[in-house]
């Protein structure tokens, strides 16, 4: 069966996007990619250090050839800095599938609906296809997704928090009401999350700190790629109905005292 | 002794003999590395570099991509 994940003009076999974020060394990140098997990675766009331009970058591990980079705008809180961001990445790598997050303060993390709307209309126009980072807001992700981005990724809880999804029921609304993909983004802390994600019918899930920050990280990432893997096929299977009372699982006739 | 001009580069103040972006980038030693460069709040395309001339006061801020989520 093929069963792939097609966001904007590109296709995958893997529905487990992984961050690059907050890894130990290089070497790390470039493992516990390999291991979650993975095809697309985000990363994010800072400022070459001036007194230190030769050190060396995490692209030097990541092969570019060999992953779908996508880069984001992790750290901006307005749509101005969102889309100076990726106008730089784009030129930097040829990368247009991006992924636009717009925050709004440091201690939630939440999106800034407003200011991620406002970037979202200006990088469409300008011909990047948007993977847009929101919350589970049904309303805003059909908002979003009319402005033309090719995946709405409504998060599960905040950014580095681990906590899972905190709202399934407006990741299943959200889901039934789009036409693009719905990545679950942030909030997903262990792999039960992230087959929850799936179960629930996500189109894939994003994954940065519950990886990065394992004590193994490379088994974290395999424990992920299964869990994705196992929802998506739940979710494809189509689970039983839930029942108040019990249903017995072997004939109920034709008993020795009959 | 070159003639060197100062900038503003990546929100520091700083001093360069490069007449170019091309220069600068030689400068740094930063010609095989995926960068991007923004000049004055516009973004530079690569086959500018060599023909953008740095001019006192310009405000240039160079990226790399690093880890992140």
């Amino acid at each position: 069966m093929t069963d792939s994940f097609k966001v904007g003009t590109h296709e995958f076999k893997s529905r487990l996007i992984v961050g690059s974020g907050k890894y130990k060394d290089f070497q790390t990140t470039k493992g516990a990619t390999e291991a979650a098997e993975a095809e697309m990675i985000t990363v994010a766009v800072r400022r070459v250090n001036i007194t230190d331009p030769g050190k060396e970058n995490m692209l030097d591990y990541i092969d570019p050839k060999k992953y779908t980079i996508l880069p984001n705008t992790a750290g901006c809180f307005n749509a101005d800095d969102a889309v100076r961001t990726l106008r730089l990445a784009r030129e930097a790598g040829g990368w247009n599938l991006v992924k636009l997050e717009v925050l709004g303060d440091t201690q939630t993390l939440y999106p800034n609906v407003v200011e991620t709307i406002k970037a979202a209309e200006t990088l469409v126009a300008e011909g990047f296809e948007v993977m847009v980072y929101t919350n589970d807001d049904p309303i805003v992700a059909t908002r979003l997704e009319e402005i033309g981005c090719v995946a709405v990724m409504p998060l599960g809880n905040p950014i580095g928090s681990g906590r899972g999804l905190a709202n399934p029921f407006n990741i299943r609304v959200i889901k039934e009401r789009a036409k693009v993909p719905i990545v679950v983004d942030a909030g997903i802390g262990t792999a039960s999350d992230a087959a929850k994600a799936m179960e629930l019918g996500a189109d894939a899930v994003l994954i940065n700190t519950a990886i990065a920050e394992a004590r193994d990280e490379c088994m974290m990432a395999r424990a992920m790629r299964d869990a994705v893997r196992a929802g998506r096929m739940a979710y494809l299977a189509g689970r039983m109905p839930k029942r108040a009372f019990a249903s017995a699982s072997s004939p109920t006739e034709g008993y020795i005292w009959d | 002794m070159p003639k060197t001009i100062m900038i503003r580069l990546n929100g520091e103040e700083y001093s360069t003999g490069a007449a170019t972006l091309a220069g600068l980038i030689s400068e740094l030693g930063l010609e095989q590395r995926m960068i991007a460069i923004e000049r004055n709040l516009e973004v530079v395309p690569k086959s500018q570099y060599a023909s953008t001339p740095l001019i006192t006061g310009d405000r240039i801020e160079l990226v790399h991509m690093i880890g992140g989520g």
